[in-house]
Order: C-alpha cells, then sequence, then structure tokens
C-alpha cells in the first residue's frame, strides 16, 4: 500500500500542521537564550506497544527496538529509536519522523511483524501526542512549577521517563539531558501545556531580582 | 493532598489517581439466581467504615494499573498497598511494613 502511494503522500505531507504550530512564533519569543528555551519537534514516530517483555513475542520485539525497559522511569533502545517505560507491560517507542512508513520507514511495520500472533498490541500513535523540547538551566525551575515529582538532579538522572502531571494535565517527561527534557503532551493539550510553559518561562527573560 | 505509593511508580500525588471503590466486592457466583434486591445490593451496596477500609485506586496518570490498598477512613493514613486479587492484608501485619505505608500531609485536618 505504502510503495505506490509513497511519493504523492510525501508532498501532502508538507501540507501538515502540527499541534502546537500556531505558537511557533510565541515559543521563538518566550526562549530565553542560554537560560531557557521552548521548542516543539513536529511528527516524531511514536508507536504504542503492549507486550510482556519476557514472552517470546517481548523478545522479538526487543530485538527490533534495541531493547525493552524493565522499571518505571527506564529508557531503553538503541540509536535514534528510544523506548519509553508506561506500564509493567505497556511501553512508547519514540523514533525520528523518517521512521514513518508515510515517509517510507519500516519500524512499525517491523514491529507488527515482530509482534506476529504474539499476545500484545503494536498501534501508531504518532499523532496522539506532540514533542516539547525545554532546555537550559532553568528549564527545571520552569518544570518545578507545575510538576510534584522531585525534579532535583539526585533524584532524576538524565535518560529517564515518567508519566506525571505538568501544569494539572498528563504529559510524559523525559529528561534526555542534565538540562533538557522532552514533554509529550496530547495533541488537544499542546496548545494549553505551550502556552502554561511560556507563562513559567517569563519571569527568566527579566534580571535577577537579588 | 494525599501522597500515595503506586506499586509501579513510587509515591505520587493523589490527583494521578483514581478511586475505585470498595475492594473485594466480588461478583456474584450465578447472577441469575439473586433476586432484585440482592443484585441492588451487589452493585449499589457498599460499607460505609469508620476506619481501616480496603479500596482500589487506579495509577491512572502514570502506569494505569489498578492496585488495592487499605486505607483509614478517619486518619488517612495508608496501612498497606497490595495487589489486585490479593487477599486484604491482616492490618497488624502490614503496619510494619515502611514502604507502603505513607503519612500524609494534612491527615490530621
Ligand atoms: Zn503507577
Amino acid at each position: 500500500m505504502a510503495e505506490t502511494a509513497a511519493p504523492e503522500t510525501k508532498k501532502n505531507l508538507f501540507l501538515r500542521t502540527s499541534p502546537a504550530a500556531l505558537l511557533r512564533a510565541a515559543f521563538d519569543t518566550g526562549s530565553v537564550p542560554g537560560t531557557v528555551e521552548l521548542s516543539e519537534i513536529t511528527f516524531l514516530t511514536m508507536v504504542g506497544l503492549r507486550v510482556d517483555r519476557n514472552s517470546d513475542a517481548g523478545q522479538r520485539i526487543w530485538s527490533v527496538t534495541g531493547g525493552l525497559p524493565a522499571a518505571c522511569g527506564a529508557v531503553a533502545g538503541s540509536g535514534d529509536t528510544s523506548v519509553l517505560w508506561l506500564g509493567p507491560e505497556e511501553f512508547l517507542v519514540v523514533a525520528p519522523m523518517e521512521a514513518h512508513e508515510s515517509l517510507g520507514g519500516d519500524l512499525i511495520q517491523a514491529l507488527r511483524e515482530a509482534l506476529a500472533d504474539g499476545e500484545g498490541q503494536v498501534v501508531d500513535l504518532s499523532a496522539n501526542r506532540t514533542t516539547f523540547e525545554l532546555t537550559g538551566p532553568r528549564a527545571r525551575a520552569v518544570l518545578e512549577k507545575g510538576c510534584s515529582l522531585d525534579l532535583h538532579p539526585r533524584v532524576l538522572k538524565a535518560g529517564t521517563a515518567l508519566s506525571t502531571e505538568i501544569g494539572n494535565i498528563p504529559v510524559v517527561l523525559w529528561k534526555t539531558g542534565d538540562e533538557s527534557y522532552r514533554l509529550f503532551p496530547r495533541a488537544s493539550f499542546a496548545d494549553f501545556l505551550g502556552r502554561w510553559l511560556l507563562d513559567a518561562m517569563r519571569e527568566y527573560a527579566s534580571p535577577e531580582v537579588p | 493532598m494525599l501522597l500515595i505509593s503506586c506499586p509501579n511508580c513510587g509515591s505520587r500525588d493523589e490527583t494521578e489517581f483514581h478511586y475505585g471503590g470498595q475492594a473485594h466486592v466480588a461478583y456474584p457466583e450465578n447472577p441469575n439466581e439473586l433476586n432484585d434486591r440482592e443484585w441492588a445490593e451487589f452493585l449499589f451496596y457498599r460499607d460505609n467504615t469508620k476506619g481501616a477500609f480496603a479500596e482500589r485506586w487506579l495509577h491512572s496518570t502514570g502506569c494505569r494499573q489498578w492496585f488495592n490498598m487499605l486505607r483509614d477512613t478517619v486518619t488517612y493514613e495508608i496501612q498497606a498497598v497490595y495487589p489486585m486479587g490479593a487477599p486484604r492484608p491482616d492490618k497488624a501485619a502490614a503496619a510494619p511494613a515502611p514502604e507502603s505505608t505513607t503519612a500524609p500531609e494534612g491527615a490530621t485536618k
């Protein structure tokens, strides 16, 4: 199906609008370079997995993704494919946009084939969530205004992903580096969370009050 | 705000959870044999316990898994967290387990 339709689909994909596209200019002006910066990473490929990681199907999927995380917070994977732990038998695969079959990628198909008739699910969730990237030395302070998790680096290490609430909405928070976070809000919450983050970032544009 | 210890995720705010009502309400073995009153009691009648109460909780914003909890309805003290399907733990035996016991903020409010 994808092979014959690929060139035409690819062209149409340029017309896609990401969930926070309307905020792109606001993200640019609201970012404080070197302090805290916010941007949307659009159209990442995301796949919902439900499988017992110790089953045969789990092992087959494991070999496609390069691992399945064992416990809450863990992130597995290889190369630019990451697998986030959402539940004991539920995972979220995050991969670059090009991994999606609409752009000629074969990740989802490979996962479906790996699951085969095993117990579980492989569902394309690329349109379910969008991705915000929040970086900079003040990124943690911004998140702490609306997240009850302990985000101090002694507790939350880089490479940890947790499903929680930020600004009172459900978000998957992935600490990708010492001062960089990826936030995955559902598409319908993207506008709200984008504006909430901008508001939380605003004070850092002004000089610090001694 | 209660701080609830999810068996999978650890301590999280109460707002991440959904309450699932009284635990250990078994589905009738043969529902067809129940009269209307018995059926209504199965569906709608729940204990209104003062003190330790076994209840179901769902970590809806986290791992999306159900678990059981023994909570004091007066003090809000969480006395035990245990898996679905497991029998209600003996209150005295469960008490010394420090991990499953969370002293909630504002419990005496
Ligand atoms: Zn949980």
